[in-house]
């Protein structure tokens, strides 16, 4: 299953690139060297630890209204 | 006390870091030997250490306090916030370090800053053992305190004064200039001071959380 799985996404990610090689349109997050992805991706992790952190401030909320 | 049940300054944090990622990246900065694009970890080593000071010093301002009050909750405030300034001193450490590899050539070359940064950490370790080593409750409140008290100023020597003195390959000591001099512009200003902040927000942050988690733990012991 797993096989097919990654067979599946190769192909496709092959396929997709293979189209992509010689019209380029609207193209910032594959410009000059794609540093825009690398700003993306830890944009989203940082996003990410921050919502993680405001959930665990109010699993903290609930169970100090729960003590009192 | 009732801001850190707040959200409104977490949510500041959080936007002001984003921001620094996303202008950190993308706004220009001057073209350096040696350093090149690595000059943009400025905006994420350095804020490291401010994160870390603030919680420490929020950390002494508590020991003074509870000398003087006797608080239980001020104990408490100033141990976790020493908790808290730990882990940014090991990720402004280790950042360091690995900047250190591709700037000064490897990952720890000896250098009087990391070396008194090395000395410093371990300072904050001692604090730590002292207080697990006391088990009667207001004589470990009472003596770490005082120990945190002390620390804090011998840690500023050892991190911004003692390398001074001596040659050191970090900006800003011996005879190196500080990045602020010459190779700071004014559009890394407008990154960094807003990545100060909100790294200082972000490490309040979970210092509150810490010391709310520590609330309900003393709470359930006592009983």
């Amino acid at each position: 299953m797993i096989k097919k799985l990654v067979c599946l996404v190769i192909f496709l990610t092959g396929y997709v690139s293979a189209f992509a090689q010689d019209v380029e349109m609207a193209d910032t997050m594959r410009s000059s060297g794609k540093i825009y992805v690398v700003v993306g991706t830890i944009a989203i992790v940082f996003i990410g630890l921050a919502i993680y952190l405001f959930t665990i401030d109010r699993r903290l909320t609930k169970l100090e209204k729960h003590n009192d | 006390m009732k801001f850190i049940y707040q959200a409104w300054w977490k949510i500041l944090g959080v936007l002001l870091v984003v921001y620094t990622i996303i202008a950190g990246f993308l706004f220009t900065v001057p073209a350096l030997p040696i350093l090149h694009e690595t000059i943009r970890n400025v905006y994420f080593h350095v804020p490291m250490w401010m994160a870390m000071f603030l919680v420490f010093g929020v950390s002494v301002f508590y020991s003074i306090r509870y000398l003087a009050s006797g608080k239980e909750e001020h104990d408490l405030i100033a141990i976790e916030c020493v908790n808290t300034g730990i882990i940014f001193y090991v990720l402004g450490l280790v950042s360091g370090m690995l900047w250190a590899r591709y700037a000064w050539g490897e990952y720890w070359s000896n250098d009087p800053k990391q070396n008194s940064a090395a000395i410093a950490f371990l300072l904050y370790c001692a604090y730590l053992v002292l207080r697990n080593a006391i088990d009667e409750e207001q004589k470990r409140a009472r003596i770490s305190a005082i120990y945190n008290i002390f620390a804090f100023p011998i840690m500023i020597v050892l991190l911004f004064i003692l390398p001074r003195l001596t040659d050191s390959l970090h900006p800003g000591n011996g005879g190196n200039p500080a990045f602020g001099k010459y190779d700071m512009t004014n559009e890394m200003r407008a990154v960094l001071y807003p990545a100060f902040i909100g790294w200082m927000i972000i490490a309040l942050w979970i210092a509150t959380l810490r010391y709310r988690i520590r609330l309900i733990e003393n709470k359930q012991n006592s009983l």
